[in-house]
């Protein structure tokens, strides 16, 4: 998942990263095909080259070595609302058939079932960002018909990385669709992980495996602890 | 003046109080001394609560919590928060984390509230009535509006102040300076107090004037198990600990026993701790230096 979100960003692009999984693809990306990523932490870090991966979205390594540090009403007046990011990484407990992201509640917001963290910057990343990214495991309730609470809007949403393959927003529809597969996954074991009757574009796109040397990158430099990978 | 001393004077039962920092110059000293005053009925506002506010939640001091995402950085779930919630005991007011920055620009401000391009599409706006918006006179749009927060208190950790609180912070330096300028009454917890020459060599830096200042606070390592840029690392291991500790109310009050209630004050919480300092302790990164010559 990783590689294949790594390869999603274009060198030069202004990215916004979320911790976790899409932090370790802007990191992967920077250190291959795209070194002159621009990293942007709504911490307030820009230009960020952090030497260690960042357990939460302010570590100090974001600081260190950065283009710029500004404050959190900068970041989000001046960069987000001003338009000048590219592509916004989420993820979520929820996805649905039209990209929308679910954060904050599963069942009623006045007597939730479960107490998610909320918005963070999710709603407005989806607004501004130019490109969406969604990273997220597929399994029927992470990825619902309709989500139980629309934190992030989708129509921004371009892809949808999963573990078993990508899913693009198809622009006629609004709805994702099934666009690549992972090598030795068949189209049913998607579907089965998708709570609506999953489309698939014509011809599905092929995903290739990370290389030999994204893998030592991942494994030996990049998350050498393995906090977000599990293997 | 001692944080026991500033507490006692400037927070009271019923306030409206704010302990700002992302992730960065986080005060937990002064959340646990509120704790240990045993402050009650107080509206909590910051963006991300956090371990400071997940325990001044599980020690009874809140009534509301105000916020934008309250979860355990790369770790998971605040627990004492999400038994409040789910419990219905806590009541809270929600927002995406721009609208708590513009609710603290207001109020920096001193404007009735702020207006920016957001919550189209997102059900924030029904879960929080306080959420509404307004049409641009000069362009006919429909922008997002949320209202200015103005705290009685708010309390910000920094590297080095002068005595009179014109303070210095580097490093991130989220939502505190409007926080402060928002602010009724402001308490500054710093790591040094430095001579005022310090702080005029390097004036740029200072991000609060000691105008709205009303406390100044020595506590070292005040801010952990949060961090400050340039004097301790951020102590993930706690974080990634707290969840085992605030998933179980047996062992969040045993934690609080010893750790907040156990203790007079920083001094004696870092006494317990020994290893802290070799393992945290910052490394030295030297900025270049400017002249501020004329």
């Amino acid at each position: 998942m990783a590689t294949v979100a790594a390869r999603e960003l274009a060198d030069g692009e202004v990215v916004f990263v979320g911790i976790g999984l899409p932090n370790l693809a802007c990191n992967l990306a920077r250190r291959t095909h795209a070194p002159n990523l621009v990293l942007i932490y709504e911490s307030g870090a820009v230009g960020a080259t952090p030497s260690r991966l960042p357990v939460s979205i302010g570590d100090p390594a974001l600081v260190t070595g950065s283009l710029m540090v500004c404050g959190m009403a900068d970041v989000f007046q001046l960069f987000l609302q001003n338009g000048r990011i590219e592509v916004g990484f989420l993820g979520g407990a929820q996805v649905d058939r039209r990209g929308s992201i679910n954060t904050t509640v599963i069942g009623p917001y006045q007597r939730p079932k479960v107490r998610l963290p909320g918005s963070g910057g999710a709603a407005e990343i989806a607004i501004h960002a130019q490109r969406i990214l969604i990273v997220a495991k597929l399994s029927p309730r992470a990825f619902p018909e309709r989500v139980d609470f629309v934190t992030s809007p989708g129509q921004r949403v371009a892809k949808v990385i999963t573990d078993k393959g990508v899913l693009e927003r198809d622009a006629a529809s609004g709805e994702l669709v099934l666009a690549g597969l992972y090598p030795g996954v068949e189209v049913a074991e998607v579907r089965a992980g998708v709570g609506w009757p999953l489309q698939s574009r014509p011809r599905l796109g092929r995903l290739d495996p990370p290389t030999s040397t994204d893998l030592q990158l991942l494994r030996e430099v990049l998350d050498p602890q393995r906090l977000y990978l599990k293997s | 003046m001692s944080l026991q001393d500033a507490v006692a004077r400037h927070v009271r039962d019923g306030d409206v109080i704010v302990i700002e920092g992302f992730t960065h110059l986080i005060s937990f000293a002064a959340g646990h001394e509120i704790i240990r005053q045993r402050r009650r009925d107080l509206t909590l506002c910051r963006l991300t609560p956090d371990l400071i506010y997940d325990q001044m939640i599980a020690a009874g001091c809140a009534r509301k919590l105000v916020f934008s995402w309250a979860g355990n950085p790369g770790v998971g779930s605040l627990h004492a928060f999400r038994r409040a919630v789910e419990g219905g005991t806590l009541e809270i007011e929600e927002y995406s984390h721009f609208g708590m920055v513009a609710r603290f620009s207001a109020g920096a401000a001193r404007l009735p509230f702020w207006t920016l391009r957001d919550y189209a599409g997102t059900d924030l706006p029904r879960a929080n009535r306080q959420i509404k918006s307004v049409t641009c006179p000069y362009t006919g749009e429909a922008l997002a509006t949320v209202p200015a927060l103005n705290p009685d208190v708010t309390i910000v950790h920094a590297q080095r102040a002068d005595a009179q609180g014109n303070t210095q912070i580097w490093g991130l330096l989220g939502v505190q300076k409007e926080a402060a300028f928002a602010s009724q009454r402001v308490i500054v917890v710093v790591e040094e107090l430095v001579d005022e020459r310090v702080i005029r060599s390097d004036p740029n830096r200072t991000l609060i004037p000691a105008a709205i200042v009303s406390a100044v606070v020595v506590e070292p390592w005040g801010a952990h198990p949060s961090y400050a840029q340039g004097y301790y690392d951020r102590d993930n291991d706690f974080y990634v600990g707290w969840e085992t500790i605030s998933r179980d109310r047996a062992e969040l009050a045993h934690y609080l026993d010893e750790f907040v209630y156990g203790v007079q004050g920083r001094a004696e919480y870092m006494a317990k701790q020994p290893r802290l300092l070799e393992r945290l302790k910052a490394g030295e990164q030297r900025c270049a230096g400017v002249n501020y010559g004329f």
